[in-house]
């Protein structure tokens, strides 16, 4: 899918024709455009992403875009910059963690994941396996944490497996029934962490 | 003639080649200020005749003088006639008159209360001055230094401020510069400002702590450096810890071992000796001190020892911060490639000592820490006027959000996200027929909005009369590169909007600051209860509204009985919402609920007959002979 400009556009500036966000007359920033979170980094769209080839995706954007590279810059393009920015930030943000990433990937496929639009989750064996699952950490004692923590990392990493085949084949329903597993498993990982570790008070 | 050949978007600024404009940096710190400028990378600190690069953050003003005194000058006047003299105003930026209470004991001056809950004013011998007017005088004296030294035209600068400065704070040092006349390039977090100075020395990579202990403050920030890319990925700190408190510490046992006793006036001579003592121990194992008043002179010897066993409260405060910065960002000590010391108080050896132990490490500290700030400084400004390819990627240092129903508080961005940012939340009205929202935005890590500073307050007016629940509230926050936040608000069926930009309406202390920070990490567990019993309150308020309409309209429905039976339930609820118990209130919820139960289903009965005979028969006759 992606974006795909249809007509030509012309420069905010100068009036010329431009096939970048940089025109290549007159050297001055044009506004976003509407990019999906993938296009917008020049990344495609997959759930398998790279952990680095994103940050230097990133890092490579915001060189280009961020507003400290137009300090001198004229009002105009003072504020594209920091549109540019703000929506490559919003981007990184949503594609670095793996919920956030299958949670925007089924929402552009329209397929908001259950919960998130205000319905109820009809899934009896994620209900189970979820109860299961609270009821271990609930039992544990102190030295059991460890064990149930290199559980719950196997579990994780499986699950972001099973994502990654179920978006590359296509299959929502595999990837919603994932994305959920995947929502209760990252809650109960914060609350395995909270149970091991308590916040550091400050004095 | 040579060409220079420049990267497509590298090519230099119009006045880059302007010879007689300069781009500096500066360090406007709450004791001492700094100026540095950078030539080809090179940054250096702009020193006066005799080699002084400090500038006191001092300003007196002095009686039938319009021009004031900034500096070390002023800071002999402050020994006379300290009624003159304000120091330490960086702790009052973005401050209202209602929060200066607990710093009014660094001022000589009368704190003045215009009664609107504005901006501080002080009153200076007579004279009314805002703590921006009195930065703006450090400002100037500082650019005119950059000018004399360089020989140019001064007007655009990169200032730092503590990584933990608010948006109040962040606006007030802007608008100070504005007075000062110099355009302010960026607004740079000093933290960041000091690893860029240590960054593009050495050209380092990997993860970085910046350990920034000041006079007044102390901040902690962890931070990713890659190819002249500077990610901060975490910030935390104390912003009423500094060097200061060590001297406190030690001008209160000095007084102890004369026998107690002291009158107000001798305060600061005290707090002066102990500060040279615990300069001397930076060196020295030991070191004497006189002091001399109320009539008797006594010699005190202070060892290193004693010293570290008095301040090593204070120093632990500070590693547990940076313990809670490292585990915000999910980073173990070992995993650090170095170890930053910004501040003077960096000097102690037992703050060496501790951040040594903690991150098994040296920590770098060849650039003098009152200096890198400001050098870090210089080098944005130039990388901003004269264009670079290094990069500042910041964050967010504390939670923004709005206050909901029952005092509670929904975070809209959580500290630590990168900046710049826009998000947007959607929010409804809670009773019918209401037309207006009022907007409350706060700043702080609690689930209470009173135990957070309140940023702003604004109406979203105009909203059509609908059912409670009927409206979508869109409220947007956008947080720019500087960190200054605006907010707006609008109704998506409307359009009806308004749009703030967040001035300080008054706030808090530094003190009161700290004491959030604190509390916030000791009361996340008595947060979320206090949250869930506000909660409860609301559901409980909610059915009390609803059952209120109802019973306006078709009360006619219950007997004498059944309407004394709801009407108990509601003031049993009424009761248990007054106090603490959650368990109580959801008690008495659902026992309201369930007396209300036969009332709601008869009113049911009767709509659905309404629906059926509202249209009587010689209306519905003439509506057929018309179709």
């Amino acid at each position: 899918m992606g974006v795909e400009i249809t007509a030509p556009v012309s420069c905010n500036s100068c009036g010329g024709q431009i096939e970048d966000a940089i025109c290549g007359g007159c050297k001055s920033l044009q506004p976003p455009g509407q990019l999906d979170h993938f296009a917008r980094l020049g990344l495609s769209r997959d759930f398998a992403i790279d952990g680095q080839a994103l940050e230097r995706a990133y890092f490579a954007a915001q060189r280009r875009f961020h507003p400290d590279r137009f300090a001198g810059r004229g009002a105009k393009e003072k504020t594209f910059s920091l549109q540019h920015a703000t929506l490559i930030n919003e981007a990184y943000e949503t594609l670095r963690e793996p919920l956030p990433r299958a949670r925007y990937l089924l929402e552009i496929e329209g397929r908001p994941l259950p919960g998130d639009d205000g319905k109820t989750i009809a899934d009896p064996e994620l209900l189970m396996e979820a109860m299961e699952w609270r009821e271990a950490l609930e039992d544990a004692a102190p030295h059991d944490l460890p064990a149930l923590k290199a559980k719950l990392d196997g579990e994780l990493t499986a699950v972001e497996g099973a994502l990654s085949r179920a978006f590359a084949g296509h299959d929502l329903d595999g990837a919603t029934h994932q994305a959920l597993r995947l929502s209760y498993l990252s809650k109960l990982g914060a609350e395995l962490r909270r149970k091991a570790a308590p916040r550091i008070a400050v004095p | 003639m040579l060409l220079d050949i420049y990267e497509p978007g590298e090519t230099p600024l119009p006045h880059a080649g302007d010879s007689d404009r300069a781009a500096v940096g500066i360090d406007l710190g709450t004791t001492n200020s700094l100026v540095a400028v950078s030539v080809n990378g090179r940054p250096e600190i702009l020193r006066d005749a005799l080699g002084d690069g400090i500038v006191p953050s001092v300003v007196a003003y002095l009686e039938g003088d319009d021009e004031p005194v900034v500096g070390r000058v002023a800071t002999r006047i402050l020994e006379q006639e300290p009624e003159l003299v304000v120091a330490s105003v960086k702790r009052l930026m973005g401050r209202g008159t209602g929060d200066v209470a607990s710093v009014g004991g660094h001022l000589a001056q009368k704190i003045r209360d215009d009664g609107q809950g504005g901006m501080v004013r002080l009153d200076v011998g007579g004279r009314i001055v805002s703590p921006v007017e009195v930065s703006g005088e450090i400002l100037r004296t500082l650019r005119q230094r950059a000018e004399l030294v360089l020989g140019k035209t001064v007007d655009q600068a990169v200032i730092t401020v503590p990584a933990y400065f608010d948006d109040a704070a962040r606006t007030a040092t802007r608008d100070a510069a504005r007075l000062a006349g110099i355009e302010v390039l960026r607004l740079v977090n000093e933290p960041t400002a000091a690893a860029l100075a240590y960054g593009l020395d050495q050209g380092a990579e990997g993860l970085y702590a910046i350990y920034d202990l000041g006079g007044g403050t102390f901040d902690v920030s962890l931070l990713k450096l890659e190819k002249g890319v500077f990610q901060v990925l975490a910030t935390g700190g104390d912003a009423a810890l500094g060097g200061d408190d060590f001297d406190r510490a030690l001008a209160e046992q000095l007084i102890q071992e004369r026998g107690g006793g002291i009158a107000a006036g001798d305060v600061k001579p005290v707090l002066a000796a102990a500060r040279r003592a615990k300069e001397a121990l930076t060196e020295a194992d030991t070191t004497t001190l006189d002091l001399e008043f109320g009539s008797r002179a006594t010699r005190h010897t202070v060892t290193r020892a004693g010293f570290d066993a008095l301040i090593a409260p204070l120093v632990a405060r500070t590693i547990a911060a940076a313990k809670a910065v490292l585990q915000d960002a999910g980073v173990g000590p070992g995993e650090l490639s170095g170890v930053v010391l910004v501040g003077g108080s960096t000097r102690v050896p037992l703050v060496r000592a501790e951040v040594t132990a903690l991150f098994g490490r040296e920590p770098l500290s060849d650039i003098d820490p009152d200096e890198v700030v400001a050098l870090g400084a210089a080098l944005q400004a130039e990388a901003l006027t004269i264009g670079s390819d290094t990069l500042l990627l910041d964050v967010v240092p504390l939670s923004l959000g709005l206050e909901t129903m029952g005092g509670l508080i929904e975070k809209v961005i959580p500290r630590n996200t990168p900046i710049p940012v826009s998000r947007a939340q959607d929010f409804t009205t809670y009773q019918d027929g209401q037309t207006a929202m009022a907007i409350h935005v706060v700043q702080g890590e609690r689930e209470m909005v009173e135990q957070n500073r309140s940023l702003a307050r604004f109406v979203l007016a105009g909203i059509p009369a609908m059912v409670a629940g009927a409206a979508r509230i869109r409220v947007t926050f956008t947080v720019d590169a500087d960190g200054l936040l605006t907010v707006s608000a609008r109704e998506a069926l409307t359009g009806v909007e308004a749009r703030v930009e967040v001035k300080p309406t008054y706030g808090l202390t530094d003190d009161e600051m700290t004491g959030m920070l604190r509390a916030s990490l000791e009361n996340a567990r008595a947060d979320v209860v206090t949250r869930l019993l506000a909660e409860a309150r609301v559901d409980g308020r909610r059915l009390i509204l609803a059952l209120d309409a109802a019973l306006a309209v078709d009360g006619d429905l219950l007997s004498a009985e059944e309407r004394a039976a709801i009407e108990g339930a509601k003031s049993a609820l009424e009761t248990a919402m007054t106090g603490d118990d959650r368990e109580a209130v959801v008690a008495a919820t659902e026992a309201l609920e369930a007396a209300g139960r036969p009332f709601a289903e008869r009113r049911m009965d009767r709509n659905i007959r309404r629906a059926l005979s509202g249209v009587d028969v010689s209306r519905l006759e003439s509506r057929l002979q018309a179709g």
